[in-house]
């Protein structure tokens, strides 16, 4: 690491030859001084990256970002602003454009500047810190840097009304009717958008509707008043319609198929968006349709092709799905020993299956439910394993430090698994794994692989759902409290529907690939992508 | 195609025959607008464009000539004309008609007049993928004096008998009276799965349903139902909650006969497992308390949108058309006063009265709450209250007349003092003439003072 000196400024070089000479000459007080001199600058240079770092999360990535790196690593040998610059940009482009990611590359760099620096200052110990590193050499990274911003997508940044007026723009020439705010938002979260079931959204399409189609507007219906839901039925249905609308297209004259077909589904997918906020899953499923349309041959025929297409959407849903069931539940079984006190969450179809699959296999165990407010899941969780013959205990989730002493595991669902292994699910998941690991129970996450999501998100506010405020009014003995919550100035409700449980909590993913830790779900994604 | 609309304009208005003896209902004026023009202006503004009209030729004849329909109406109307003698029920035209359905349909009836938004009831039937959907409505007490009749007993109409879930959208039970002998009869299979039950009896029937086109092929093959309110909606409402559509077991070929008659009502989609896998799948439930599934596993339902507010009125009785005079002008925003009618300065209009094209109004008159209708001609010093009166009709000077209703073409002779009654088309009451709570339409005329 010699040679990464060599690029300095001819000042340092001087300096250090100066020193290196006088060395003899300086005092052991000097040493010392030098020595808490070159500390405290550390620290300050620290502390002016969790500045950098907080401005980033605040601004929400601008291109400010990047020249902001630039003096943090003035510090450092000037040799390593090149290559700290040069792989910065090589990875954004692998990270995918459509979540915030620049918080992840951004610590990458500012980690690897600080060894650097620490490396170059153990050898340059009589030297001066090297504070007069290249000047020039920060400007020029930033024009590089600045291409490779990010886009943060439309759905979390409503109180940007430029960010609204484009919605608006693009919904109306789609002639998908848009849908309005309801309610106070409470402010941390007046970044997302908050609808009421009482305004559907279908009040102003015509009947019968013309520009979306009818199963897709039934689709957004059954979403939009929570007869569909889960990720799971979600992810089902939204192929059930999207064959549907297959089945009843045809190609308009001098068109393709496979670019018809495609900007056919943009606006059905904007409608469904409007409706509900698309799940990750669903995102893929989309993808991976929108990715067989396009292969579609242009010789192919019409008829021949629309039968591929259905094909290959029933292949997804019973390899994806179906299959992925039945494996993860021959590994969870493994598991599940005789005698075992199994503490579940809400409502997951896939641990639902497992538990009946365990119980067909004969073994002996039972199931402690925990439900919440203001969906109360569990109480179709506890229907359908009561209906099988498991015994079940109920409770709410104020009550789960109190029954935890007698479960020996926690099965989890999930809605996705991010890229750096955090688990997206039902708000109050991470709080049963937060208190189940803080008594040593093992939790385990059951999650198909097409779950799998190339976000990444360290808490749950950057990125979230706002059901409908009114859910959380409850009337008893005929008194409804928060009924004019709204004429309330101070008061406002906050219906959450996600939250993310990080790794540290979460013992084993058991996926239909096998069982693997939280961390390893970035290969699983490399993989994946690899293989397409 | 999601949905067909389907407008039955021939019935004969049975239970008005003093206005339809001579026009047919659905060409009656309702606020100067043919009765027929309200439902379709309601498919209009929902975003129809194409509408299947049964009707009679009269009425077929009528509405080509008639401008209101002819230029307001936009949308593109398929009348079929079906023999008035046939005696055909709604259920009987929808069989008529069975060719020219492809898709669902939605089946409105002429003479209703409603401001509902229909998404409401139409949503219902999407998101939960039900076989029927209808709308009713609260139904209001008529506090008008209807014409010729003598004091306020109205016959006893036979009640209608609505049973509801907690929900008030899935529909249990539906039953006229007239069908019940001794009592309410609930099966017991719709107890166990509804334990709580709303019977309603103040509703009334909009006459609009969405039904699914598995039902109009159903009806085609069973053609001892011929009509859909009293014969139709009823054996539907019932058959949700019948043993076979809930059980699951094999049968034989024997039974398949008859069983693939009714299978039909139950096949919703091509992809029917596709759809179970995903209701299964989903977290939802539409009940609580039992073990079973959400519907229950039942493939045939039914629901209705009751509406608390807004206008909902069938023009079916006298006192109905009477109070849809007075409601209907309030749904659309046309001038009370039709701008080519000539109305003297020193006339007193109140301002809930609207006077149609063409008319005459002479000095010194007093029009309150009234509708008077295209081409009349009203004389000096004439006193009009709360009355209809229709086209054509020529009203002499210094007549007084109330509570009425006079049909088109009638003349009002001199000075005559009309109460609460109605003239029938093309009469002439005399001059000097008082008359209360009669009936005026044979071409006898009775004179009672």
């Amino acid at each position: 690491m010699a040679d990464s000196g060599v690029t300095d400024g001819p000042e340092k070089k001087e300096d250090i030859e100066r020193a290196k000479n006088e060395g003899k000459e300086l005092s052991k007080e000097e040493k010392q001084r030098l020595r808490k001199e070159k500390k405290q600058q550390k620290k300050s240079k620290e502390k002016k990256d969790e500045k950098e770092k907080e401005k980033e999360k605040k601004s929400g990535g601008s291109t400010a970002t990047a020249p902001q790196a630039q003096p943090s690593t003035q510090k450092a040998p000037p040799a390593v602003p090149a290559p700290v610059s040069n792989s910065v940009p090589a990875s954004e482009p692998a990270i995918p454009a459509d979540k915030p990611t620049k918080s992840k590359a951004e610590l990458k760099a500012e980690r690897r500047a600080r060894q650097e620096a620490e490396r170059a200052t153990k050898q340059t110990k009589k030297g001066e810190p090297g504070q007069q590193s290249a000047t020039g050499k920060p400007k020029a990274p930033p024009s590089e840097l600045q291409p490779v911003v990010k886009r943060l997508p439309e759905h979390v940044q409503v109180d940007d009304p430029d960010v609204l007026k484009k919605l608006a723009k693009k919904l109306e020439r789609q002639q998908i009717p848009l849908r309005s705010d309801y309610g106070y938002k409470v402010s941390l979260f007046s970044h997302l958008h908050q609808y009421s079931r009482k305004a559907p959204p279908t009040q102003q399409l015509s009947i019968p509707s013309t520009v979306i189609h009818p199963a897709i507007v039934r689709l957004g219906l059954q979403y939009s008043q929570g007869i569909v839901a889960g990720s799971n039925a979600r992810s089902v249905a939204l192929l059930h319609a999207f064959k549907q609308v297959i089945r009843d297209y045809t190609t308009p004259p001098n068109e393709e198929l496979s670019r018809d077909l495609v900007n056919k589904l943009k606006p059905y997918i904007s409608f469904l968006n409007q409706c509900r906020p698309l799940s990750a899953s669903m995102g893929n499923a989309i993808k991976y349709i929108k990715k067989e349309i396009s292969n579609i041959p242009s010789q192919c025929k019409e008829e021949e092709a629309k039968s591929k297409l259905l094909n290959n959407i029933e292949w997804y849903i019973n390899e994806k799905i179906i299959l992925a069931a039945k494996a993860i539940a021959v590994s969870s079984i493994e598991k599940i020993s005789d005698g075992d006190v199994i503490l579940v969450y809400g409502c997951s179809s896939l641990v639902n299956h497992i538990l009946c699959e365990a119980f067909d296999k004969q073994r002996k165990f039972r199931v402690i439910v925990v439900d919440s407010r203001p969906r109360l899941e569990g109480r179709e969780a506890l229907r359908r394993l009561v209906q099988k013959g498991i015994s079940c205990t109920y409770v709410l989730i104020s009550a789960v430090s109190y029954i935890l002493p007698e479960v020996s595991k926690v099965f989890l669902g999930a809605h996705a698994l991010l890229a750096n292994g955090y688990v997206m699910s039902r708000v109050g998941t991470s709080q049963i794994a937060l208190v189940a690991k803080a008594f040593n129970v093992p939790v385990l996450v059951c999650c198909e692989t097409y779950k799998f999501c190339e976000r990444v998100q360290t808490d749950s506010f950057v990125s979230n759902e706002l059901d409908d405020p009114d859910d959380l009014i409850v009337t008893r003995k005929g008194k409804t409290q928060l009924a004019s919550w709204q004429q309330v100035a101070s008061l406002g409700l906050l219906n959450l529907v996600y939250d993310v449980t990080p790794p540290d909590f979460v013992d084993l993913v058991i996926t239909d690939l096998g069982m693997i830790p939280c961390t390893s779900v970035p290969v699983v994604l490399r993989v994946k992508n690899v293989d397409q | 195609m999601e949905l067909q609309a389907v407008l039955m304009a021939a019935g004969g208005g049975s239970r008005m025959t003093d206005l339809t003896y001579n026009t047919p209902k659905a060409m009656l004026p309702v606020g100067n607008k043919p009765l027929i023009w309200y439902p379709l202006n309601l498919l209009e503004r929902v975003g129809f464009e194409e509408v299947i009209v049964i009707t009679t030729k009269e009425v077929q004849k009528m509405m080509s000539t008639d401008p209101k329909v002819k230029v307001d109406v936009k949308m593109k109307l398929d009348v079929v004309c079906i023999q008035e003698d046939a005696d055909m029920g709604t259920a009987d035209a929808l069989r008529h008609i069975q060719q020219k359905i492809k898709t669902d349909i939605l089946v409105v009836s002429c003479d209703l007049i409603t401001d509902v938004a229909l998404h409401e009831v139409v949503d219902l039937f999407r998101a939960h993928n039900a076989t029927l959907a209808m709308l009713m409505s609260k139904a209001h007490e008529f506090t008008e004096t209807v014409p010729g009749q003598k004091g306020k007993k109205k016959t006893a109409e036979q009640r209608d008998f609505v049973g509801v879930d907690q929900s008030g959208q899935r529909l249990l039970f539906m039953a006229n009276e007239a069908d019940l002998e001794d009592g309410l009869s609930i099966r017991k299979s719709v107890i166990r799965k509804h334990p709580r039950m709303h019977i309603k009896t103040g509703l009334v029937d909009a006459h609009l349903y969405c039904l699914k086109k598995a039902v109009v092929d159903f009806l085609s093959e069973n053609k001892s139902i011929s009509s859909i309110r009293g014969e139709l909606v009823p054996y539907l409402v019932r058959k949700q909650f019948s043993k076979t559509t809930n059980s699951e077991k094999i049968k034989d070929d024997c039974e398949d006969q008859t069983q693939k008659k009714s299978d039909k009502l139950f096949i919703s989609s091509r992809d029917e497992p596709l759809l179970q896998r995903a209701q299964e799948l989903s977290c939802w439930n539409d009940h609580r308390g039992d073990m079973s599934e959400a519907y229950h596993g039942g493939k045939l339902r039914c629901y209705v949108h009751i509406m608390e507010q807004g206008l909902c009125c069938r023009v079916n009785t006298l006192a109905a058309y009477i109070e849809a005079n007075r409601l209907a002008p309030k749904l659309f925003e046309e001038p009370a006063v039709h701008p080519s009618s000539v109305i003297s300065e020193r006339c007193q209009m109140g301002s809930d009265s609207i006077i149609g094209a063409l008319c005459q109004v002479a000095d010194k008159t007093s029009i309150k709450r009234s509708t008077i209708g295209n081409s009349t001609t009203v004389k000096e010093k004439v006193k009009v209250a709360n009355s209809i009166i229709m086209h054509g009709v020529t009203i002499e000077e210094g007549c007084n007349i109330q509570g009425s209703v006079i049909c088109s073409n009638a003349v009002i002779g001199r000075g005559a003092d009309l109460k609460y009654c109605l003239v029938g088309n093309g009469q002439r009451i005399e001059p000097e003439a008082s008359d209360t709570l009669t009936f005026m339409y044979c071409v006898k005329t009775l004179h009672i003072y």
